[in-house]
């Protein structure tokens, strides 16, 4: 007994008591800037391996970035991942990154449901379903309430029934074979639910976009509440997301 | 056997021609299998088949411990042939899931194989009769017995998968686990992207808690096709984070089971643990799961330095807490009464269905492919394995702790005797050109076990089969048979101690 308090005691106070403002160190690749300086765009463009970049002028899609980088080191003058991690958003067109543009990355309110702020901002609980996740997202998600991040202090944490939960989080690409799965979850939650998409795979199907083996019609008929992009996203982009969409001040 | 052949043996990493193969009658390739596979240093590391001509290729790789290298038998299915062949299952139940694969894959029917069902309802499969909601259980007529049937989705943030339980009262009599239904056509996938970083992304995306370990096996592949030699520092690199990535995955795994154990102050002290170590990978590549540091030819992100020095003080620090909590955490009497005699999966049991990694040694086999098939970075500082005898959910937790302890080691052996020079600088090449024909194997000890990667090319030297095996693979089996006469509420202890991949498995 004395031993277990004797290590409680050394280990001390392990929570991040601002989420807000971790300062991450590079080569952690957060938002991206662009800036004017003249490139070969096409190169650039042929260069990203998800497609995620297009040209005149460039713009990069972070719902479809990996995060490799691979961009910013071939063009350095043109392409800088910055990092800052707050990059996740409530609209699609609010991930794309244009050139010259180094605002930081908003939610855009007049787009929330009322229902979201009114009823959600002090508990949440959400249903994690994973559709052909990688396990890294999943990992991340958990990891939001491990000791160090604790999204549990803001009354946000993950049920084990979609009965119980205001809301589906999902990871994955959207496999055929968890298409159905996943509706049945959706459909399991009581209104009014919000809908949260995690990680690229599951905003744009990532790197598995081509796959003949995924089926993301079930995403045409819901209203996304929340895109966190990410390869996989970061626990620090996921916390942020989250209370930025369902609270004014926190 | 009318004659015995030369057995055709490559090492790890290597590459052949694919003439070199001699293709046996079906009937010289069975017995030669299965008497090969008689010996215990012999194991089956993959078993595939591949569009050949107008039929099937079948390629097997077969390990073997004591020589060190990878003994290819084949054999050839013509397309006018009865798609129809004797199971080798029948006499080495350890293949059962290879010809399962082929079975789904392909329509080739194994006569005498005992349970002949789909595997993963891969997209592209030929056996489309059945859905992936209508595979068929096995079951038991009985009043007194009942069926639970638990996913795809579970409780947690986790994959999924679906588990039938066959119960009496609180007793699992049995437990078939039906994956699939995470496949998303990776491999198939990797054949259509011609752009050699889209490969390399999409091989970190096989199973995203073992990005380094797959990435690793299929960087080897590419560079053992084209020939390109990647300096030794570069090899060093990516098996140190190897390392990390088990010691990380590890430490995540002993604090998941205690919470299930319920003991929450060794869940939180081992989970505050694993913290520094990812997000180390994270100063290293900027992803906490080192997506980007491993490339083919060369690394974007060397080892300076200055992560050298913040590595040997991450490991101290880690080490003592490590070693405080979990000396007290392993005497619980609360955790060994909840662990003990739980889940046991005997050697015997453990050797027929052919386990790797980390589920073989619980049970005291001594398979380790760093120390069986090393690569460079294993030539040069060789890494000793460990196992446990019990093979209990015990054993499995106790493993864990061990291998920690053995890779801190290595990893401390390897900073203060290998020279790194970080003005080194070998960038990564995406534009290898293979040769053509060839046929390479990976063998890489990722946390779980054995990943092993195959991949042919044809004429024009473009890749015409890639095929990934997980160690999960083998490993579902073993979780199935520990929970025969286990109470269902253990389930779950049961099924963190193995923590096996879904999504590697389904592909």
């Amino acid at each position: 007994m004395i031993n277990e308090a004797k290590i409680i005691w050394q280990n001390g106070k392990q929570y991040i008591p601002d989420l807000k403002n971790v300062q991450l160190k590079a080569p952690f690749r957060g938002r991206p800037i662009i800036t004017t300086a003249k490139v070969d765009e096409q190169a650039l463009a042929d260069l990203c391996p998800l497609g995620a970049i297009k040209t005149n002028p460039v713009s990069l899609d972070m719902g479809k970035c990996a995060f490799c980088g691979e961009c910013a080191l071939a063009f350095p003058e043109k392409i800088k991942f910055t990092q800052d991690y707050k990059i996740a958003t409530n609209t699609r067109e609010n991930l794309i990154i244009k050139e010259g543009d180094y605002k930081p990355v908003k939610i855009d309110k007049s787009k929330i449901r009322k229902s979201i702020k009114s009823i959600f901002n002090k508990s949440l609980k959400l249903r994690q379903v994973s559709a052909g996740g990688d396990n890294s997202c999943e990992m991340e998600l958990s990891a939001t309430g491990n000791p160090n991040f604790d999204i549990g202090r803001y009354g946000i944490s993950f049920t084990a029934s979609p009965r119980h939960a205001d809301g589906i989080i999902v990871t994955g690409p959207i496999s055929e074979n968890m298409a159905g799965p996943l509706r049945i979850a959706y459909d399991a939650i009581p209104e009014p639910k919000i809908f949260v998409l995690c990680g690229i795979d599951a905003i744009s199907g990532g790197i598995f976009a081509d796959s003949k083996a995924l089926d993301r019609s079930v995403l045409k008929n819901i209203k996304v509440d929340l895109y966190i992009p990410g390869n996989p996203s970061h626990p620090l982009t996921i916390i942020n997301g989250i209370l930025d969409l369902t609270r004014d001040k926190w | 056997m009318s004659r015995l052949p030369n057995l055709l043996r490559i090492k790890n990493n290597q590459s052949i021609d694919l003439g070199k193969i001699e293709n046996l009658t079906y009937a010289d390739f069975y017995a030669l299998a299965i008497d090969l596979l008689k010996d215990d240093d012999k194991h089956c590391t993959n078993y595939f088949a591949y569009p050949y001509k107008d039929g099937l290729q079948f390629i097997m790789a077969i390990a073997d411990d004591v020589h060190q290298d990878i003994i290819i038998l084949s054999h050839i299915l013509k397309g006018t042939d009865k798609q129809e062949l004797k199971a080798l299952t029948k006499e080495n139940f350890a293949l059962h899931i290879f010809e399962r694969e082929i079975y789904e894959n392909y329509g080739v029917y194994f006569t005498g194989h005992p349970w002949l069902k789909p595997l993963r309802f891969a997209h592209d499969r030929a056996l489309k009769e059945i859905q992936i909601n209508d595979y068929p259980f096995y079951k038991i007529k009985s009043e007194e017995l009942h069926e639970v049937g638990v996913g795809p989705i579970h409780a947690g943030i986790i994959e999924p998968g679906h588990f039938r339980f066959i119960c009496n009262g609180e007793n699992v009599l049995h437990l078939e686990i039906q994956l699939g239904w995470q496949h998303r056509g990776i491999e198939k996938l990797i054949l259509d992207k011609e752009n050699l970083l889209q490969r390399t992304i999409l091989a970190e995306s096989i199973a995203g808690d073992t990005v380094i370990g797959h990435t690793l096996a299929f960087v080897q592949i590419m560079e053992s096709l084209s020939n390109k030699k990647v300096d030794e520092q570069i090899h060093i690199e990516r098996s140190l984070a190897l390392e990390l990535e088990r010691i990380a995955i590890h430490i995540g795994d002993i604090s998941a089971l205690c919470v299930d154990a319920a003991y929450y102050l060794g869940a939180n002290l081992f989970g505050v643990l694993r913290t520094p170590i990812i997000n180390f990978l994270q100063l290293w590549s900027g992803n906490r799961f080192g997506k980007s540091l491993i490339r083919p030819g060369g690394t974007n992100y060397p080892f300076t330095d200055d992560l050298k020095q913040e590595l040997w003080q991450i490991l101290d620090n880690f080490e003592q807490k490590f070693e405080e909590i979990a000396y007290i955490v392993y005497r619980l009497p609360s955790i060994q009464n909840r662990f003990d005699f739980v889940g046991t999966v005997t050697k015997k049991q453990a050797k027929l269905i052919g386990t790797v990694g980390l589920s073989a040694r619980m049970s005291d086999i001594k398979r380790d492919i760093r120390m069986t098939h090393p690569n460079i970075a294993y030539k040069k500082f060789p890494y000793e394995t460990v196992t446990v005898k019990k093979g209990d959910v015990f054993a499995r937790f106790l493993l864990k702790k061990k291998e920690i302890r053995h890779s801190i080691a290595w990893i401390r052996n390897v900073l203060s005797s290998f020279d790194f020079n970080s003005k080194k600088k070998q960038k990564p090449n995406y534009n290898l050109n293979f040769k053509a024909n060839s046929l390479s194997i990976s063998l890489v000890e990722g946390w779980r076990g054995e990943i092993c990667h195959c991949a042919l090319t044809n004429e024009d030297g473009n890749l015409q089969y890639y095929k990934i095996k997980d160690p999960s693979m083998h490993n579902w089996k073993a979780l199935e048979l520990s929970l025969r006469n286990v109470e269902i509420s253990d389930f779950p202890i049961n099924n963190k101690s193995y923590n096996l991949s879904y999504c590697g498995h389904d592909l």
